[in-house]
């Protein structure tokens, strides 16, 4: 009996040996990078991986005397995963800072232990305007619905759009864009005539879209995840909404660069607003184009990877600050209100909130070089998220 | 009115045509092949790389990707599933979802893991606009393609000495051994027909509700839903299941917008309690 | 009383007693690396404790699979109720993490009992998909209500005040470790009464024959749902040691890859011996973070061939060899026999 629990040890240790070593040099500058690299959201997690190493690649692996070093974990979208992960990297691996977090309920997940280990948290796609107060650790690269959506309220009402149904993804970021959509419309005046919420995992619109020609509004506002967005423009070209009369606007989603080429020539006029563009016009953005193309065999970057990208300069910029210290709090209060020249145009980091503030483009869907783009038509320049700029107001 | 019961039978005829072949794997041949998605998922991917790359006609990708789907289920099924038939179920779960795992990180290596689509030739884009309803060109072929998938399948199992040989290989293998029956090919050709059937319909599928490589996982419980509803006996119970959960899923979602998500599952529990065994089965 | 009777009573009665004092010994050392990996992997304990979870979650499906031959692929139905339960109670009733559990467990204790009626009937398909149908439709009413749940962006704010009073959750993972390894502790002992006692016997008549059971006078159906609400009450207290430790739930937890990770790793641990779910959980666990941390992208390829192979090599025979290493005896494992349950009635 003992020499089989003598065995049953041996490989015990044997695989805690195996397991990932601890080892910690005091010249490194450790990020623990938590992404979805599988699932349904894979496609997000490679595109942060793929900004993140375009950054390193661009920047050189060393700032302020400190190795660069990139710790990839895969969430698979899920919260109490992606906590897991988190609490080993921060005690295992010793990692200075957590970036990624393609989710918002993963980033919330994470939140207080950011808090609780005082390790800064860079969010890189996860969008629901709550996220940064869920930590005072945390700052966010990406983006809030509300910033995107708003603009695109402003523009219906300015285009004599009067009449619209909203048509989200049932999930957080969607009920988001479907709410900061509807306040902001009406209180300039137009009439959201449906509100239409389509289930995460649903295969077919075609209820709902059919619910929407019943209303006979002049648009259907649209935000569902990517890739959902494709089956939507197909049903609704097929459903012949397009001819009819029925607009379809977007802050974003649906003709996404990732998947825009796909989408033929009925996209083309699709307006929408959003903070990026791979059509941006500006030096920097044509050479992130360019890197991306090469490093990804002709890919276009899509939003991810410009977070990501972006969120890499911002770590890069807080430690020369710090001159090198890797105190969460220091590194924090560094990021707080830098600002540069990103691929999608001028941004900062709001010291109040931890934000992003950024330029807001109208664009249409227009054929460029024999394909699909966003073309910026106009620029509502620094724009900060509404929420939390209505929340400052209003107490 | 009737242009939501369109859609929604049109919806059915989809997930008939992709879990037909499930129906023929688990109904028939008793095999619990869960990774009848993935040969969905290859029909799809072939016939998005044949129309995007080699620009073939999209009527004739279809008959390749079911030609293309059925040689790899031949193949698995000679290499791998033949030494599972006797297997208990647990065994084939485990080795299905196997395969189900490794389908979905190969096609991500080799195709990127973003939402795949392409575009119909113009003859199928658009609509017929009739008196009462509007019928979406590409779903009155769907329909049609659900119902002459049913007949031929019909016909292959009701009239035809293969069809009979296959019943019986299926009733008792060891019987219909001993009275000449070459149970092994006739079981390889089944489930080869099954699994092009599969590439049949995600192919047919892309351009209703999407391709990417999560597609096994995401309609595992689609295709396990229809066959069980419908019962393992044949294909007209699949069939009218179908039809069934794609009218109640279409419809309660258009008029109960809020519950309408829950209206297939409430469905399908209904319809196992009241009939265990599915909407048609044998006489115990 | 007829001697001979006696003496194979009384031989039945020690080889009985042989057979639980040998297995007393597999459990010992089974608890001895349980232990001992609290102080020989301190960098793993959040693992660890995930690992203990997820084998209390496995154990509640052994408990209706193994022992009442009930297959289900909804338990993450009452681990899910579980969760939400020990996450409003922190919220707004108390943070100690015993009375959550108390509570988490009654709450899924209702809902199994409740639903338990529902998979009375029907083949292993059948029930199959009533499973997933009640896990679905759970999901999406947390779904809708956002008010309680929070639902999409998950439940927020759960706060868990230290365990007894006394110990503190810490960043290291070492009290959750400790914490959900008693619980499993606990849950094993409680299961082994529970599966030994006539209860339990005449729940192997049931699953072995169900219609020589209900001629030999068992009640089956009270008896099939006493164990599936016993079942309901693991899986639920599973899902608060979940919520507890991570101190977050979200509509996740009603997923279907739960359910199916928890048959997968049943399966690979095999049924019928209350150890299965730790050694399919720990066993599965530590693969998938080996693999994860090795290739994040395409881990999923490696799995499904090790699952694939594990299949083609022939399951009984590893896990009989893996259990012989770890000091568990052959004569616990028995997969096959239960597999053989496992086919549909046509």
């Amino acid at each position: 009996m003992f020499s089989r629990s003598s065995i049953a040890m041996s490989w015990l240790s044997a695989l805690a040996m195996a397991l990932p070593g601890v080892c910690f040099a005091q010249d490194t500058l450790r990020i623990g990078l938590i992404v979805p690299m599988t699932g349904p959201f894979a496609s997000t997690g490679r595109m942060i991986e793929t900004g993140v190493n375009l950054y390193i690649k661009k920047h050189g692996n060393t700032v302020a005397g400190r190795r660069v070093e990139i710790v990839l974990k895969d969430d698979t979208g899920t919260p109490d995963i992606a906590k897991r992960l988190a609490q080993e990297l921060v005690t295992n691996d010793k990692v200075n800072l957590l970036a990624g977090f393609g989710l918002t309920p993963v980033a919330l997940s994470v939140a207080p232990l950011a808090t609780q280990a005082k390790v800064p948290m860079v969010v890189m796609m996860a969008a629901t305007s709550t996220i940064t107060e869920a930590s005072p650790y945390i700052v966010r690269t990406s983006y809030t619905l509300p910033q995107v959506t708003e603009p695109l309220a402003d523009w219906a009402r300015k285009n004599s759009i009067a009449k619209v149904v909203t048509l989200v993804s049932d999930y957080g970021p969607g009920i988001d864009a479907e709410r900061a959509f509807r306040e902001r419309f009406s209180s300039k005046g137009g009439a959201v005539a449906g509100a239409l919420r389509v289930p995460l995992r649903d295969p077919d619109f075609s209820p709902a879209l059919q619910r929407a020609a019943d209303a006979k509004a002049d648009a259907l506002f649209v935000f569902v995840p990517t890739g959902a967005g494709t089956s939507i423009m197909k049903q609704i070209i097929e459903r012949g909404l397009d001819k009819s009369g029925l607009k379809v606007i977007t802050a974003g989603s649906i003709v996404e660069d990732e998947v825009l080429n796909t989408l033929g020539d009925a996209a083309v006029g699709l307006a929408s607003t959003q903070h990026y563009s791979a059509a941006h016009d500006s030096p920097e953005n044509r050479e992130f184009v360019a890197d991306y193309k090469a490093a990804t065999n002709g890919g276009r970057p899509d939003l991810p990877a410009v977070h990501a990208y972006d969120g890499m300069h911002l770590i890069y910029e807080a430690v020369r600050k710090t001159a090198g210290s890797v105190d969460g709090q220091r590194l924090v209060d560094a990021m707080k209100g830098l600002a540069w020249m990103s691929p999608r145009g001028p941004v900062s980091i709001d010291p109040d909130t931890r934000d992003i503030i950024q330029n807001v483009y109208v664009r249409k869907v227009m054929r460029r070089y024999g394909e699909l783009y966003n073309v910026e038509l106009e620029t509502i320049p620094d724009v900060k998220d509404p929420v939390k700029l209505a929340k400052k107001k209003s107490p | 009115m009737l242009t939501i019961l369109f859609d929604g039978v049109a919806y059915g005829m989809l997930l008939f045509v992709l879990a037909c072949g499930l129906a023929v794997t688990l109904g028939l041949m008793n095999f619990v092949n869960l990774a009848h998605g993935a040969f969905a998922m290859t029909g799809g991917y072939v016939t998005t790389v044949l129309l995007n790359d080699w620009h073939v006609p999209f009527l004739m990708a279809l008959p390749i990707a079911f030609l293309a789907t059925a040689m790899l289920g031949l193949l698995l099924e000679r290499t791998l599933y033949v030494r599972l038939y006797t297997c208990g179920h647990l065994d084939q779960v485990l080795f299905s979802i196997g395969i189900v795992f490794m389908s979905v990180a190969a096609v991500t290596y080799f195709m990127g893991s973003q939402q795949q689509s392409f575009q119909l030739p113009a003859f199928l884009q658009g609509r017929f606009e009739l008196e009462l309803l509007s019928v979406g060109r590409y779903r009155a072929l769907v329909v049609a393609m659900g119902v002459a998938i049913l007949i031929i399948l019909q016909v292959i199992l009701m009239k035809t000495s293969f069809g009979s040989r296959l019943r019986a290989a299926v009733d008792d293998r060891r019987v219909a051994r001993g009275l000449g029956i070459s149970v092994g090919p006739i079981f390889s050709l089944t489930f080869a027909i099954g699994s092009g059937l599969a590439g049949l319909g995600g192919a047919l599928g892309v351009e209703i509700v999407g391709l990417d490589p999560n597609f096994p996982l995401k309609f595992m419980i689609y295709f396990l839903i229809v066959v069980t509803v419908g019962g393992t006996s044949g294909l007209i119970g699949p069939f009218l299941a179908s039809l069934l959960l794609g009218i109640a899923d279409v419809a309660g979602k258009y008029y109960l917008p809020d519950t309408g998500s829950f209206a297939i599952y409430t469905l399908m529990i209904v319809v196992l309690l009241m009939r265990p065994q599915g909407l048609l089965s044998k006489a115990q | 009383m007829h001697p001979a009777i006696q003496m194979t009573g009384r031989s039945r009665n020690t080889s009985f007693l042989v057979e639980q004092s040998r297995s007393g010994l597999a459990e010992l050392a089974v608890w001895t690396i349980l232990l001992l990996a609290m102080f020989l992997a301190p960098g793993r304990h959040q693992l660890l404790s995930e690992i203990a979870i997820v084998a209390l979650f496995v154990l509640s499906l052994d408990l209706i699979m193994g022992y009442a031959g009930i297959v289900s692929l909804g338990q993450a139905a009452f681990f899910g109720v579980g969760a939400y339960s020990a996450g409003l109670v922190a919220i707004y009733v108390t943070s100690d993490p015993v009375i959550g559990l108390l509570v988490s467990a009654a709450a899924a204790g209702l809902v199994g009992f409740a639903t338990s009626f529902l998979v009375l009937r029907g083949s292993d398909l059948t029930r199959l998909m009533v499973t997933i149908g009640v896990t679905s439709l759970l999901g999406e009413i947390a779904n809708k209500a956002t008010g309680i749940t929070g639902g999409a962006d998950g439940l927020q704010g759960i706060s868990i005040g230290p365990l007894l009073g006394l110990i503190p959750f810490d960043l290291y993972g070492t009290t959750a470790y400790g914490y959900s390894l008693a619980i499993l502790f606990l849950g094993i002992v409680l299961a082994r009464r529970i599966v030994g006692s006539s209860f339990g016997l005449s729940l192997r008549a049931i699953r072995d024959n169900q219609l020589r059971a209900s001629a030999v006078g068992i009640p089956v159906n009270a008896r099939l749902v006493a164990i599936y609400t016993i079942s309901s009450v693991y899986a639920g207290v599973a899902g608060a040691l979940m919520a507890q430790t991570t101190q977050f739930v979200s509509l996740d937890v009603f997923d279907f890859h739960r359910s199916a990770d928890a048959l997968l790793m049943l399966v690979i641990g095999g049924t019928g011996y209350l150890y299965g779910g730790i050694i399919g959980a720990g066993v599965f666990k530590l693969i998938q973070s080996v693999l994860s941390d090795a290739t994040p992208q395409y881990w999923h390829f490696w799995l499904g061939l090790l699952l694939v192979v594990l299949v083609q090599v022939g399951r009984t025979r590893v896990i009989r060899s893996i259990a012989n290493l770890l000091g568990l005896g052959p004569r616990q494992i028995s997969p096959q026999a239960n597999d053989a349950k496992m086919s549909q009635p046509r």
